[in-house]
């Protein structure tokens, strides 16, 4: 019986496990991802042992396929992470996430002066610096690090 | 640049800059030229500043068209809670240009973006000044003859200056040799740093104030208290940072002593008869050169 459980928990039939996950991003990736909202069956598992991350999460999105755009987008978080693409219960594809040039949407200015922080305003970031995680705000020009990095 | 916003000075090559500053001077040697006179400019002041407003409206006045603003936001629709963006929408619906000064960092590119008629960015913050640079590269190019391979000493605060971090971007097209003297807290932030390493510009970091007679530009800002994490420092060094008379004893015969204005004490009133000394012609030269910008971006040669 708790066999037959635990299976049910890690196998899908189609879809992508998002594995790698560092256990403190699990729910901003989820955020960003937007998984509180799409229909399909998602399962989680979170502060397993990793020997690279010492705890990781593990989500795992039946009947879904993420465009690069859109999984991109999690790599500010979660740099490491490693993508299972899943047909008919085998892995067909692994993948990895890339910090993308360009960051619309998901992250906080840090500058409180900024107008994007003052009003509904779309934010908008050039990476400056991909290793190290430095956002130019394409308003007010300053900097966001990683230290300061607040999701939308 | 016909219709091209002018937010961060970077938004204009070397060659617009060259040419805005070429206008600027054929409307010193005749101001009064009514070239908009079917024009109408709208003067956005969410905060107040007189000084730039007084110029700006000056040089519209000048070419002959007509003003439509407001000089601070109490007087304005955003003191009963309109934004940002309606504000700019409604306006650009009657104005062929915006003239804004705004106090949150970004507001001029945002206004930029949501407005049908080109905005010029006359202060948001303490980010981008673009006009102050273009009048500073004027008041330079006016009493040098030219912007090239002149040696420019910045003292001050070189940390929180908008200014300085503007015409250090702005004089980089035209190969300077820079000195900077400023404090340890408020030293050229690393970015402007790396900037000028990549660009291949040499440079020359201090903090005290020798080398002038090396100086074709002495470009002095305020050093403020409340910019210091620690009081005791700024008693320190409050004086390291004043330029007295004397000390222009041996400097080159075409130096000239330039400031944003305000000064509070950093040039002392001894420099103001000398005739090295130049930050009030510099504030006149701001309305030739305002003019020289709204005539660029109306499309006028
Ligand atoms: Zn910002």
């Amino acid at each position: 019986m708790s066999t037959h459980k635990q299976l049910q928990v890690s196998a899908i039939e189609n879809g992508t496990v998002i594995d790698h996950i560092p256990a403190d991003s699990l729910f901003k990736v989820i955020t960003i991802l937007s998984l509180d909202t799409i229909p399909h069956q998602i399962t989680f598992g979170t502060n397993l042992d990793s020997r690279k991350l010492g705890k990781k999460a593990i989500i795992k999105v039946s009947q879904k396929f993420f465009e690069d755009d859109e999984i991109n987008k999690i790599a500010l978080v979660a740099p490491d992470v490693k993508l299972n693409i899943i047909r008919d219960y085998e892995v067909v594809e692994k993948r990895e996430v890339r910090i993308p040039d360009v960051v619309v949407g998901i992250v906080k200015c840090f500058n409180p002066k900024c107008i994007t922080n003052n009003e509904h305003i779309v934010t908008r970031f050039k990476v400056e610096d991909k290793r190290e995680l430095a956002l130019k705000c394409h308003y007010c020009e300053k900097i966001t690090t990683k230290d300061e990095l607040i999701m939308v | 640049m016909k219709n091209k916003s002018l937010v961060s000075i970077n938004d204009y090559s070397k060659e617009e800059i060259l040419q805005i500053l070429e206008l600027a001077a054929e409307f010193e040697a005749n101001p009064n030229q009514p070239l908009l006179k079917d024009k109408v400019v709208a003067s956005l002041f969410f905060e107040p500043s007189t000084r730039t407003r007084l110029s700006f409206e000056t040089a519209i006045n000048r070419l002959g068209a007509r003003v439509i603003g407001f000089s601070d936001s109490s007087s304005s629709s955003t003191s009963k809670g309109e934004t940002l963006k309606d504000t700019i929408k409604m306006v650009s619906n009657y104005a062929d240009l915006i003239v804004m000064r705004h106090p949150l960092e970004g507001s001029a590119r945002y206004a930029s973006e949501q407005s049908r008629v080109p905005v010029i960015n006359a202060g948001d913050g303490a980010n981008q000044h673009p006009t102050q640079t273009l009048l500073d590269l004027y008041s330079i190019k006016k009493t040098q003859g030219t912007l090239d391979n002149l040696t420019i000493i910045m003292v001050g605060d070189l940390k929180y200056g908008r200014t300085v971090h503007s015409l250090l971007m702005a004089m980089a097209h035209f190969n300077p040799t820079f000195y900077f003297v400023a404090p340890q807290e408020l030293k050229m932030p690393r970015e402007y740093i790396i900037y000028l390493q990549n660009k291949g510009i040499t440079f020359y970091e201090q903090s005290d104030m020798t080398n002038l007679e090396k100086a074709d530009i002495l470009y002095m800002t305020r050093v403020q208290k409340e910019r210091f994490s620690d009081s005791m420092e700024y008693e320190r060094v409050k004086n390291a940072y004043i330029l007295r008379n004397y000390m222009l004893e041996n400097t080159k015969p075409n130096l000239k002593v330039l400031h944003p204005l305000p000064r509070v004490n950093e040039i002392h009133t001894d420099v103001d008869p000398n005739p090295k000394a130049y930050y009030f012609q510099q504030a006149e030269n701001g309305v030739y050169t305002r003019m020289g910008i709204i005539a660029a971006i109306m499309g006028l040669h």
